[in-house]
């Protein structure tokens, strides 16, 4: 597991006027995802590049679980984080099968090994490897390039994970499709993720942990319902629209209102007549089945069981948070 | 005069094949000193943005020269032979050679570059692994280009003394024989061609020539 701890760190630039990242602490659990979301030039992909020691930094440490990476050397830190970007940067002169295979390969694993890894996660990225395998880059369209670099970076098997908008370049129906897997993956390998983008949406639906960056600081971190209905200043606000009440229903799930909450009792009786929802659902889509079927009410389920029932007063009270 | 060509072939063959030998000597030898030369000078001129324009220029001044005006140069120099003919012969190997290996390093693609260090190669992992693979098809082109010039110009060097085919081509013009100006300049030719043949079919042999020449 892997827990990334930053304290005071900063980056300058020779060139520039103010620092790029400026004085950030931070921890990010391990198995988090984690998003740092904001405007061009605020300093994401910087502090992104310092976990690798891709950047260095001028002042500051980064522990991963409570080792400075400062006293590590790079080579063997850098074998242990995979890394993902917009531009993907397969290597055009090899195979998608060797393209996979790279950091194994620098840890000189077994190739049996090594193969079976390659078809494994081909498989895991929904590319069946026997199409796959032996393709150049080059035949690939924008999605599939950027499934094979997320199996290149989850190759050896790291704990860290970092993806600088890694979907920024496929278009908007490969994006939703890949960011679904992205959470997929994220559970089933239990990787620490830390993820940049300027897209709020993106943002919003991967994040455990939402860090909003300004000018190289910190604005507000915190779970995405927290960002989206007590926002920290005026900035925060203004970049996730906390305004839009649709937005923060999306964000939170029947669960989590639930726990807070009053649940209404359940009654007995007429409940089978009303529509029903698991408790991983978001208010928004609980407020569009009632909508469809004209219901005040909605019956919520805890693997498959009726847990609560939800009425509409309920629902309004958190959208107005 | 095709079949005086065909007889004089035939009757000077043992001496055409000497001279055959050593024109590709030429060639080659000169060939493989611009390559150890120019190659890690281009590699290192990748690297610097601004002298890699300013060398570029030069390389392309040094085109202009004529190789004849080379050897009338070197003669002086280092006298006749085949040491004042490689030199020539390297001075004009080196431009298209130069060009291309700071032009192949520098067309890598900067995405893989990132991706290869983040990924934990080591600088020397990196040049081997992915940055010479991916200028090899921009370098042999180099070399195509530097092949046929010194094959053709290596004809020269028999005028300062060097051997090779231009030895038939020159006699041939002394004795005003067009037989043997034809079979001095057609196995010139057939070398130039099969060299860059042979080259090509090198390059087409590269799995990845195509993603690299996008």
């Amino acid at each position: 597991m892997a827990r990334i701890r930053f304290e005071g760190v900063r980056v300058v630039y020779p060139t520039a006027s103010r620092p790029a990242v400026d004085g950030i602490s931070l921890t990010v659990p391990s198995g988090c995802l984690a998003v740092l979301l904001g405007p061009s030039g605020c300093g994401k992909t910087t502090l992104l590049r310092t976990v690798n020691r891709l950047q260095p930094i001028a002042a500051g440490r980064i522990e991963i679980d409570g080792r400075d990476t400062a006293a590590l050397d790079p080579i063997v830190l850098r074998r242990s984080i995979g890394y993902v970007i917009q531009a993907v940067g397969l290597f055009p002169h090899l195979t998608v099968a060797q393209n996979v295979a790279v950091v194994p390969n620098l840890l000189r694993w077994d190739p049996r090994r090594v193969a079976a890894r390659v078809d494994e996660l081909l498989a895991s990225v929904s590319l069946d490897p026997a199409v796959f395998r032996r393709r150049f880059p080059s035949q690939l369209s924008g999605g599939q390039q950027q499934r094979v670099g997320i199996a290149r970076a989850l190759a050896a098997e790291p704990e860290i994970l970092l993806m600088d908008e890694p979907f920024g370049a496929v278009d908007a129906i490969v994006r939703g499709s890949l960011q679904e897997e992205t959470l997929a993956l994220q559970r089933r390998v239990g990787a620490t993720i830390l993820f940049v983008t300027h897209d709020v949406e993106e943002a919003l639906l991967l994040a455990d942990l939402l860090i909003v960056m300004r000018d190289g600081r910190i604005e507000q971190a915190g779970a995405p319902a927290e960002i989206l209905t007590r926002p920290a200043t005026p900035f925060v606000a203004d970049l996730v629209d906390a305004g839009d009440a649709l937005r923060r229903l999306s964000v939170i799930t029947l669960g989590e209102l639930l726990a807070h909450g009053q649940p209404a009792a359940p009654e007995a009786g007429s409940s089978a007549e009303l529509p029903s929802l698991d408790a991983g659902a978001s208010l928004r889509d609980a407020l569009a089945v009632m909508l469809e079927a004209g219901a005040s009410r909605l019956r919520v389920l805890r693997d498959g069981h009726e847990a609560a029932i939800l009425d509409l007063d309920t629902l309004r009270g958190a959208a107005r948070r | 005069m095709l079949q005086q060509a065909f007889s004089y072939a035939l009757l000077h063959h043992a001496e055409l094949s000497a001279q055959t030998r050593t024109h590709v000597e030429l060639a080659l030898g000169a060939l493989a000193i611009a390559i150890a030369l120019a190659y890690p000078v281009g590699v290192w001129m990748a690297g610097k943005r601004r002298l890699s324009a300013a060398a570029m220029g030069v390389a392309s001044g040094l085109r202009v020269v004529p190789s004849l005006g080379i050897l009338a140069l070197l003669l002086p120099v280092l006298g006749v032979g085949t040491p004042p003919s490689l030199v020539a012969l390297v001075v004009l190997a080196l431009p298209p050679i130069l060009v291309n290996v700071d032009a192949g390093y520098r067309g890598v693609d900067e995405a893989a570059l990132d991706a290869a260090r983040a990924m934990g190669m080591t600088n020397w992992q990196r040049f081997l692994r992915v940055q010479t693979p991916l200028a090899l098809p921009v370098f042999l082109t180099g070399v195509r280009g530097a092949v046929v010039e010194v094959i053709a110009s290596a004809t020269l060097a028999a005028f300062i003394g060097g051997g090779g085919l231009g030895e038939t081509i020159i006699t041939g013009m002394q004795v005003n024989d067009p037989a043997q100006l034809l079979v001095g300049g057609t196995l010139v030719a057939l070398l130039a061609l099969s060299a860059e043949l042979l080259i090509v079919i090198i390059e087409w042999s590269i799995p990845w020539r195509r993603m690299a020449q996008r």
